[in-house]
């Protein structure tokens, strides 16, 4: 934008002697108008109001509630008990796998129990996150990569790699389970006689193999919207200077596009992290492809307060990740898509 | 010095066939590749919609090409005797994404406009707020609400269903559409306003048939994700008001360990088609929008 009319937002410069637009908005008109912050309080309020019923209450309660006793029939004396305060416990219990005892206290859970799945259930979240990211980024950067050039039929590409993207994530694991059938098309193709979902590996293989397929595109074409950001002419220049195709891309297109790949990264990440639809269906979390999102929802019809707990763990793991990402790894989302105008800073 | 120059021409000209053979096989490997990611986007879709038209008996057939073809398998995913309900799966579906998608889209426009236009405190605060709200986790809101939802009998009704999906639809609405105020051209308002008109008559009568279009993506976006929303919908819904997403998950057979996989097959054509049509129509402006925010 050459001429900024209005008050563009002049963050950085406060110091440089740029006179920072101040001028209120309507100006020589109606006196009446209200000032940016009014303005923008009565135009934000609807969301923030909306949100604060539809997620802040929920969490709020959640914490609420994971400070609380499940009701339910007291193992010590075989009476129902209506909760009270439980402090801590419903935390204790999953992190230490401890589960309530018949004598009272509480004992290590008995394998096949969801109170001793936590640890398993999260090393195989993280398994799922790390590998599917993983692959995701190496597949999606080379998908963006061939999307970035011209050739023929380049939109035809893009619009292919909307498909698996635009199907519903309950359908991908429909399908998915369908080509992993014992006498399915992916045995035939390899000749092989897998119990896809029946043993732990294969499943787990499965459900990383339908995520990458069902992801892989968003993934490309943040990374494919990040190399269009870069001028041609850096690359004529470079390859006048005599860099060779792979001093291109590693002194050129990964720091320039690094911004875009690490917000996708974490986009991804995020999602990752709360894994569900796909193992739910598709292997139905059997064969340590529980995923923690999966042992809420397991934990939910057996105590809501203890679920509670659990969703909240869950939270707060997805918030510290998040928090990795954008302190440590300059994934900087906010400022990304917060940047008004598209002047530098 | 002839010599020196018939030389320098050859050189010239080698070098130039070898670059221009380096072209080719660069553009030969751009589509040996573009194959590849063709094929890896398309295979599985297709083998979903090929299994749609094969008859139930040659359920297992791998032959590529589509073979027995029927259309048995969709009156199967709409019949009702074994307890599906993919009809009516469908009709909520589509009632539950357009309530959704409007609600979100009435509320979600105004914060936009603020956002990409106004300058004001907290403004970061906000934005971290909303994009806060897109990655939250769905079970970290289910809990409290299959509780709430318990006690105040709302379970198995439309509305359980809807006010958890604004949830993520409307950050998700909220960010789309402030990516794409962004870009809009603003000058056109300030014009508005010096003939006089007001802030809210500029909006409305100038920015708001220009936004149109951004509008209609981010409907199209937060339709797809209402529309592809399984786990809330799995918890809170009841055989009545269930999205098609759970109706699939859950399609049963005639026999109970024997699962029909061309019908499900055949119900998850018909429940992807129209995204995809409406995907490849609207394929750039989509595009924008997914991107939108992730660069600028």
């Amino acid at each position: 934008m050459a001429t900024e009319l209005g008050p563009t937002p002049v963050k950085a410069p406060a110091s440089g002697g740029t006179p920072v637009h101040h001028a209120p908005k309507g100006v020589g008109e109606d006196n009446k108008i209200l000032s940016q912050g009014k303005w923008a309080a009565w135009l934000l309020a609807p969301t923030v109001i909306a949100l604060g019923i539809v997620i802040v209450y929920p969490i709020i309660s959640a914490i609420v509630m994971s400070f609380q006793k499940d009701a339910g029939l007291d193992p010590a004396t075989g009476l129902f008990t209506a909760g009270g305060s439980a402090g801590i416990q419903n935390y204790v219990n999953w992190l230490a796998q401890q589960c309530a005892a018949p004598a009272g206290g509480t004992v290590a859970c008995p394998p096949g129990t969801l109170g001793a799945q936590f640890w398993s259930a999260t090393t195989t979240t993280f398994f799922f996150t790390v590998v599917t990211v993983a692959f995701e980024t190496v597949l999606g950067f080379w998908m963006a990569m061939i999307m970035a050039r011209t050739f023929k039929g380049r939109s035809l590409v893009r619009a292919a790699v909307l498909v698996p993207w635009a199907i519903p994530t309950a359908v991908t694991a429909k399908l998915w389970f369908f080509i992993f059938a014992f006498e399915g098309i992916a045995n035939k193709l390899f000749n092989t006689s897998i119990l896809w979902t029946g043993s732990e590996w294969p499943a787990k293989w499965a459900v990383v193999i339908a995520d990458v397929w069902k992801t892989t595109p968003f993934m490309a074409l943040l990374i494919l919207a990040g190399l269009q950001m870069i001028p041609a002419e850096v690359y004529e220049a470079a390859k006048v200077d005599g860099a060779t195709a792979w001093q291109r891309f590693r002194m050129i297109t990964l720091p320039l596009v690094k911004p875009a790949l690490m917000v996708a990264i974490l986009f991804r990440t995020l999602d990752a992290l709360r894994m569900f639809d796909l193992p739910y269906i598709l292997t139905g979390g059997a064969n340590n492809t529980t995923t923690l999102s999966i042992l809420v929802i397991n934990q939910i019809r057996q105590g809501f307060n203890s679920a509670a707990a659990l969703s909240t763990i869950t939270f707060i793991i997805i918030f510290l990740v998040a928090f990795i990402f954008v302190r440590f790894l300059g994934a900087n989302v906010v400022e990304q898509s917060g940047a008004t105008g598209k002047g530098k800073k | 010095m002839t010599a020196a120059t018939t030389e320098l021409r050859a050189q010239q000209d080698r070098g130039r066939k070898a670059a221009q053979n380096r072209e080719k096989w660069a553009q030969g490997r751009t589509y040996i590749s573009a194959a590849v990611v063709l094929i890896w986007c398309l295979a599985p879709a297709y083998w979903m919609v090929v299994t749609a038209f094969r008859d139930v008996g040659f359920t297992y057939d791998t032959s590529i090409l589509p073979t027995h073809v029927t259309l048995d398998n969709f009156n199967t995913a709409f019949d009702t005797s074994f307890g599906n309900r993919f009809g009516q799966a469908l009709l909520n579906s589509v009632f539950i994404g357009g309530v959704v998608t409007l609600v979100s889209l009435v509320i979600g426009v105004f914060a936009a406009y603020a956002l990409a236009r106004l300058n004001f405190k907290f403004k970061y605060l906000v934005l971290g707020f909303i994009l806060g709200a897109s990655m939250f986790p769905g079970v970290a809101l289910i809990t409290p609400l299959f509780q709430l939802f318990t006690n105040i009998g709302w379970m198995g009704t439309y509305q359980a269903l809807i006010i958890p999906n604004i949830s993520f639809v409307l950050p998700l609405t909220v960010y789309t559409m402030t990516s794409f105020f962004r870009e809009m051209p603003w000058e056109l308002e300030e014009s508005a306003r010096v003939d006089g008109c007001t802030q809210g008559q500029a909006f409305r009568k100038v920015i708001m048939p220009l936004a149109a279009p951004a509008i209609f993506t981010t409907a199209i976006l937060a339709f797809i994700s209402s529309w592809n929303e399984f786990l809330i919908a799995s918890q809170l819904s009841s055989d009545a008001t269930q999205p098609v997403t759970v109706a699939i998950a859950n399609f049963a057979g005639a026999q109970p360990n024997q699962i029909p996989y061309t019908a499900i097959m055949a119900a998850g054509t018909i429940v992807t088609i129209p995204l995809v049509i409406l995907v490849l129509v609207f394929q750039r402006k989509i595009v924008a929008g997914l991107t939108a925010g992730a660069v600028k």
